[in-house]
C-alpha cells in the first residue's frame, strides 16, 4: 500500500467567487502526510487553516487541484465521501456548538450510527471514545449541556474519535480554554497518538500549543504553505514567523536571550524539558 | 449554497446611489414596484427596464452580483411562466397533445415574468445599496405619524433591524453546523422526506441554541448600556434630506409620469 495516507494537490480555493470581496483563501497548496505523524498546521488567524481542513474532509471543493486519500480522489464523482469522514476525523473550531443529543453517550454514537453500525455496536464505540478523552463515568447519563465548557468540548472529541478515524484533524481544540485545560487537552491528544497511532493534524495559531507535540509542522499565510518541517527547523526563522504575526515558542526566545549573554546553550531545544536540561547542562 | 442568498445583504461601494437617502430609496422603490403592478404594456415593462438598469449602473453594484439575486426565484419564475402560457384563454397559437399555446398566454408570461423580475431587482438594488440600520431608521422615520395611534414605532423598527442584522449571521452559522454535522457523517440529502427532515434536527437544535444564546447577550449588552425603548431617544446620525434627494425624487416623479403617459397613450 501506498506510504502516503494523504496527497492535497495543488488546491487553489476562492470564497464568493466573482464578487467584489473575492480573495484566495487557498492558493496552490500541496502536502502528504504519512501514517503515524502529528503535524502542527500553523498560521495566523486568516491565513486558511480552517479552509484547508474542510478540504481534507470534502467539506469545501477546491477549484482546482484535488486529494487522494489512500490513493483514491476523493473528489471523483461516485467516491463515498461519507464514509471518507469516519476515516479522516475533523473536529471543528468551538466543537461544542453542534451538540444537540439529550446524553452524552447518544451525542457520542451519532457519529458510529451514521456510519452504519447498529444500535448496540455505535454505543460501544461511544462508551469507549468517550473513555479515551478522559471523562468520568458519571457524565454518561448526562445532558451534554450541563457539562463545563472543557468537558463539552471532549464530548465534542469524542463523537468524532467514536467513528474510530485513522487521520484526526483538530481545527484550533484549544481556543477558549485556560491554561490548565489546554494542558490536559493536548496530553489527551499526544497520548491518542502514542498509545493508538493515529495519525493526528493539530491546527492552532499558537507554537507553543504545538512546539511540544508536533513532529511535523506546517505554516500557512495568505493561503500559502511557507514552511513544512521539522520544528527545530520551522523555527531557526524566527525572524520571518514574526512578520507574519507568528512568533517561535517562548522556550526559543529564551535560549536565545542566554545565549546572547554569553551562556553556552543550544537554542534548538523547544520543549519545556528539553529546555530545562539544556540550561541545566550549561550551568553544570 | 446558503450564501447565495442576497436579499437582506448590502455590498459595499460608494456610489451616489449608496449615499442617497435611505426614505428616498424606500420611497422610491415601493413607487417603482407599484408601477410595475399598475400598468402593462411592453412599451412599460421597456421603461421600467430603462430606469432600473440607469439606477443599477449608477450604484455600481456589478450587474452579475445583481442576477445572482434572482437565483432563489428561478424556480417559482418559471413555475409562473409556464403556468401562464400553458392555461390562459385565447387565439390559440400552437397545440400539441393536451398543450395548446396561445398568444393571449405568452403575452401574459411575458408580462408576468418581466414584473417578477423587476420586482425583485428593484428591491435587491435597495437592500443592496442601504445598510439595514439606515433602512430600518427611514422605515421608523416613515411610520412616525402611526405613533398617534400608539403603534410602537419604534419598538417594531428595533425589531426589524435587529432580525435584519442576524439573517447572515445565522445563516453563516447554519452553514457551519451542517458541516460540523456532516463530519461527523450526517446525511441531508438521501432518504425520503420524513428521513431528510429528521436528519435536520441535529442542525436545528445547535442552531436555535445557539440563536437564544445570541439574543441573551445582546438583551444583556443594550441593557447595560441602559437602552429603554424609543421614549427620548436621539438619533447619533439623523436623517436629513440633501440636495441629491431632491433630485432623486424628481426623477421618481418624472419616470411615473413617464409611465403613466405610456400606459395610458400607448
Ligand atoms: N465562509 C466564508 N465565507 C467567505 N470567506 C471566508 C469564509 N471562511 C473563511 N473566509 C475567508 O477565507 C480566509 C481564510 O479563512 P480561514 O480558513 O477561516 O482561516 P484560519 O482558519 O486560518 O483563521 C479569510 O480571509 C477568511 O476571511
Ligand atoms: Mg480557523
Amino acid at each position: 500500500m501506498n506510504e502516503y495516507k494523504l496527497i492535497a494537490d495543488h488546491l487553489i480555493y476562492e470564497y464568493n467567487k466573482g464578487s467584489a470581496q473575492a480573495r484566495k483563501a487557498l492558493d496552490d497548496v500541496s502536502f502528504v502526510l504519512r501514517g503515524g505523524e502529528f503535524v502542527g498546521l500553523i498560521g495566523h488567524t486568516g491565513s486558511g487553516k480552517s479552509t484547508l481542513v474542510q478540504h481534507l474532509v470534502a467539506l469545501l471543493k477546491p477549484d482546482s487541484g484535488t486529494i487522494y486519500y489512500e490513493g483514491a480522489d476523493i473528489f471523483e464523482k461516485d467516491y463515498n465521501r461519507k464514509a471518507l469522514r469516519g476515516k479522516v476525523g475533523l473536529v471543528f473550531q468551538y466543537p461544542e456548538y453542534q451538540l444537540f443529543e439529550e446524553t452524552v453517550l447518544s451525542e457520542v454514537s451519532y457519529g458510529p450510527k451514521n456510519m452504519g453500525m447498529d444500535k448496540k455496536d455505535a454505543e460501544l464505540a461511544a462508551y469507549a471514545a468517550i473513555k479515551r478523552v478522559g471523562l468520568e463515568d458519571e457524565c454518561f447519563d448526562q445532558s451534554p449541556f450541563d457539562l463545563s465548557g472543557g468537558q463539552k468540548r471532549r464530548v465534542a472529541i469524542a463523537s468524532v474519535l467514536a467513528m474510530n478515524p485513522e487521520i484526526l484533524v483538530l481545527d484550533e481544540p484549544t481556543a477558549g480554554l485556560d491554561p490548565a485545560g489546554r494542558t490536559e487537552l493536548l496530553d489527551m491528544i499526544t497520548e491518542l497518538k502514542e498509545t493508538e497511532g493515529i495519525t493526528i493534524v493539530l491546527v492552532s495559531h499558537s507554537m507553543d500549543d504545538v512546539a511540544e507535540v508536533a513532529n511535523r509542522i506546517i505554516v500557512m499565510d495568505k493561503g500559502k504553505i511557507v514552511y513544512d518541517a521539522e520544528p527545530v527547523e520551522v523555527f531557526r526563522h524566527t525572524a520571518e514567523l514574526e512578520a507574519m504575526g507568528l512568533a517561535a515558542p517562548q522556550m526559543s526566545y529564551v535560549l536565545r536571550d542566554l545565549k546572547a549573554a554569553g551562556i553556552d546553550v543550544n537554542v534548538d531545544a523547544i520543549t519545556l524539558k528539553a529546555a530545562k536540561e539544556e540550561i541545566l547542562r550549561a550551568l553544570a | 449554497m446558503i450564501r447565495d442568498i442576497t436579499l437582506g445583504q448590502y455590498y459595499q461601494a460608494d456610489s451616489v446611489i449608496h449615499r442617497l437617502d435611505p426614505r428616498t430609496k424606500l420611497v422610491g422603490t415601493m413607487v417603482y414596484l407599484v408601477s410595475l403592478f399598475i400598468f402593462t404594456g411592453p412599451w412599460v415593462f421597456v421603461t421600467a427596464a430603462s430606469f432600473l438598469l440607469l439606477c443599477v449602473f449608477l450604484s455600481r453594484v456589478p450587474f452579475s452580483y445583481m442576477l445572482k439575486g434572482l437565483k432563489p426565484i428561478l424556480f417559482i419564475l418559471m413555475f409562473t411562466l409556464v403556468i401562464n402560457m400553458l392555461f390562459t384563454k385565447g387565439t390559440v397559437l400552437f397545440s400539441w397533445w393536451k398543450f395548446t399555446i396561445t398568444e393571449e398566454g405568452l403575452k401574459q408570461a411575458g408580462a408576468m415574468g418581466f414584473r417578477l423580475v423587476l420586482l425583485i431587482l428593484g428591491s435587491n438594488l435597495m437592500t443592496l445599496t442601504t445598510t439595514p440600520t439606515r433602512l430600518t431608521n427611514a422605515m421608523e422615520h416613515l411610520m412616525r405619524p402611526l405613533k398617534l395611534i400608539r403603534v410602537p414605532v419604534h419598538e417594531i423598527a428595533m425589531m426589524m433591524s435587529i432580525a435584519l442584522r442576524f439573517i447572515p449571521i445565522l445563516l453563516e452559522e447554519t452553514d457551519r453546523i451542517m458541516k460540523a454535522q456532516l463530519a461527523r457523517g450526517a446525511d441531508f440529502e438521501s432518504g425520503n422526506l420524513i428521513k431528510k427532515t429528521k436528519s435536520l434536527v441535529p442542525v436545528l437544535i445547535p442552531l436555535f441554541i445557539s440563536a437564544f444564546r445570541r439574543a441573551n447577550d445582546l438583551a444583556m449588552a443594550m441593557e447595560a448600556r441602559c437602552y429603554h425603548g424609543g421614549k427620548g431617544r436621539t438619533q447619533y446620525k439623523p436623517l436629513k434630506y440633501k440636495g441629491r434627494d431632491f433630485v432623486a425624487y424628481f426623477m421618481v416623479i418624472i419616470y411615473l409620469a413617464g409611465v403613466i403617459l405610456i400606459g395610458k397613450f400607448l
